[in-house]
């Protein structure tokens, strides 16, 4: 209903202060409305939702860690625990807030327990997996070695299993880039704000063009600096990728240049 | 781990062998639910410094009883000792880092550079930086990688390479034992050989004991100084020198495993090096002198006694073919005389002088001789 009134007469935020053509027309994208209020909307908006997803990633990290761990030692529990972050996945995020609203209040609270329930099964799954997948004759060797459990896990499990884990991270920090928008609904914070003042009041274009805009910039942002951060922590496996897969596009490549450049020395 | 260090092996493992000798005492396995047990009651010793192979068909428990060994599996009944002393009061994973490991897929860490992999032990055992950088420099020289290997990661370097860098970090503390499950199973055939023969120039000044499981006859008569050939059910058949399970199979099993070419097999453990070679005629200039009392044993050579030709059928000097040296198996020396027809063989010295001529029957009698020295010479273990 608001949607369709506020379409039919744009309101502009902060109109009058610095309106311009584009603002006044209501145009798809206003670059100097949008800066003049990077400082007090977008600027503040794209903090918060950093806040929000790095709460949110970090604590389901912790939680879906542990419940690897637990899940990989006692391996009954991988399946209970995989349905029940799948059933927490799969509750609507709306109906979610629906539900919390009575017991955590309009809060951030509310919305982090909303977005690290979902960050769980995509970070459970990858860490369990990636533990998992660990070749059995490399543990064997360990094992064989000398090497004790604790050893194992901390030396060769954990740190195998770190491009998964990354893996999972990656997915898991752009979904919650992209459902921390909905946080708006309960709280007014992040990037989903502006996207709902659009929405709801103003029907402003600019306004949630420029916020849906920074929304997938941070998501890309986000999964640069994580697979940047992966080469450090886990320099092997980007090692292993370029030597195994395209070994032999680099011979084909030189072997190909290799008979042109004798040609042109001759 | 202190103790380790301080009794540990010096820092060149060529000058301070450690060997130790191992003893299976009366061996059982069995498997929980299983009704049959995977190991019947086995007992044997294997010598400080020998190679054992265990070899037998799948399903015999020689894997089985190797893993026993550092307990990996553990023991139902009975004891396994090294140096007389009991592996069931150790803790496991003190034990194993005491005894060399190498299986067939390696397992090298993915995640760890070669040196790092190879330093392995070591580390756990507590060794300072400073020795550990000398012995991985040490055992990347002894399996002769080139130091630069040192950095990169397994997935960078060749099949045969990450074999040797298996070896090399189960050498790495020095292990009076090794054990190592097929550990050339996985390579081509080529680079599996190589790999054999610089194992076991590496054991003749290593001296360690080795349990190698295999299930390739011809591997378990190439690598072993002693074979325990297993049959399904987990029961050693026959535990002998490699000559004589070639030579006197204990019975039809062990026949039929190491198959009806074991007269073959025997030659090939033994060299012309082991034979009295027959005098050459060497000539050096002309014509051989008429009435030569055997034109077979004719040989032209040159200024340095290097054999250049001999008499061919029709009588005619005719090109040298191929000649023998002291290192060519009587196998080999056999397949040579009979695909030309039947002449005995020219051999050469390390020189590359004539040394003389290996006739066909002489080494057909090798076989006799062999059978004749086994029997009296070595008792049954």
């Amino acid at each position: 209903m608001h949607l369709l009134i506020a379409a039919g007469a744009p309101v502009i935020p902060n109109f009058g202060g610095a309106s311009d053509k584009c603002a006044v027309n209501n145009g798809f994208f206003c670059w100097n409305w949008f800066t003049q209020h990077w400082g007090s909307t977008f600027g503040p908006a794209v903090v918060q939702h950093i806040v929000l997803t790095v709460i949110a990633v970090g604590i389901g990290f912790v939680i879906a860690f542990a419940l690897a761990l637990l899940a990989y030692r006692f391996s009954v529990l991988e399946t209970p625990i995989s349905g029940i972050s799948s059933f927490l996945y799969t509750i609507p995020s709306l109906a979610l807030f629906q539900i919390l609203v009575p017991f955590t209040g309009l809060t951030r609270l509310t919305v982090e327990i909303a977005l690290v329930s979902y960050t769980l099964l995509l970070l459970f799954r990858n860490i369990i997996t990636g533990l998992r997948e660990v070749p059995e004759d490399v543990r064997d060797a360990a094992r064989g070695m000398g090497l004790t459990q604790r050893q194992i896990l901390l030396r060769i499990d954990l740190p195998l299993a770190v491009p998964a884990i990354f893996a999972g991270l990656r997915v898991a920090t752009v979904t919650t880039i992209s459902l921390a928008t909905v946080a708006a609904f309960v709280v007014d914070e992040g990037l989903g704000a502006p996207i709902f003042d659009a929405i709801s009041r103003s029907g402003f274009k600019t306004e949630f063009v420029a916020a849906a805009a920074l929304a997938i910039l941070l998501a890309w942002v986000a999964d640069f600096l994580l697979v940047a951060l992966q080469r450090l922590v886990a320099p092997w496996a980007a090692k292993r990728r370029s030597s195994l897969v395209p070994r032999s596009v680099v011979r084909a490549i030189r072997g190909r240049r290799r008979p042109i450049s004798a040609v042109r020395e001759a | 781990m202190q103790t380790e260090d301080d009794t540990g092996p010096s820092d060149s493992p060529r000058q301070h062998a450690r060997a130790a000798e191992l003893e299976f005492r009366n061996v059982s396995k069995r498997y929980p639910g299983a009704d049959k047990p995977a190991l019947r009651d086995l007992s044997f010793k294997v010598p400080a410094g020998e190679i054992c192979v265990l070899v037998g068909p799948s399903g015999c428990g020689k894997t089985t009883a190797m893993r026993m060994v550092n307990r990996m599996i553990d023991i139902t009944e009975g004891d396994i000792l090294l140096d007389g002393k009991s592996v069931l009061g150790r803790k496991p994973s003190e034990l194993r880092r005491e005894i060399g490991y190498v299986i067939q897929q390696i397992g090298l860490f993915p995640h760890l550079s070669i040196g790092d992999n190879i330093a392995t032990v070591p580390r756990l055992l507590g060794w300072d930086r400073k020795r550990i950088d000398a012995r991985v420099d040490e055992l990347l020289e002894l399996i002769s990688l080139p130091e630069e290997t040192k950095d990169r990661y397994p997935a960078e370097v060749s099949g045969g390479q990450r074999q040797r860098v298996g070896v090399a970090r189960a050498l790495a503390a020095d292990p009076p034992l090794m054990l190592m499950d097929e550990p050339f199973g996985a390579i081509d055939p080529i680079t599996r050989e190589r790999l054999q023969n610089e194992f076991l120039r590496l054991q003749e000044t290593l001296r360690k004991t080795i349990v190698f499981v295999t299930h390739d006859i011809d591997e378990a008569i190439k690598m072993g100084d002693r074979i325990a050939i297993m049959r399904e059910g987990g029961v050693l058949v026959q535990y002998d020198t490699p000559e004589r399970i070639l030579a006197e199979p204990a019975d039809e099993f062990v026949a039929r495993f190491v198959g009806l070419d074991r007269g073959l097999k025997r030659l090939a453990l033994s060299r012309l090096a082991d034979l009295s070679l027959d005098d050459a005629d060497s000539v050096r200039d002309g014509t051989p002198a008429p009435g030569q009392a055997d034109p077979d044993r004719v040989v032209f050579v040159d200024a340095q006694s290097r054999p250049v030709g001999r008499l061919g059928r029709d009588r005619e000097p005719e090109p040298i073919g191929p000649v023998g040296s002291p290192d060519t198996s009587l196998r080999d020396a056999l397949s040579l005389i009979m695909s030309d027809g039947n002449r005995p063989l020219v051999v050469v010295d390390a020189d590359g002088a004539v040394a003389g001529v290996a006739r066909l029957e002489v080494i057909a009698g090798a076989l006799a001789i062999h059978n004749g020295r086994d029997a009296s010479t070595e008792m049954r273990s």
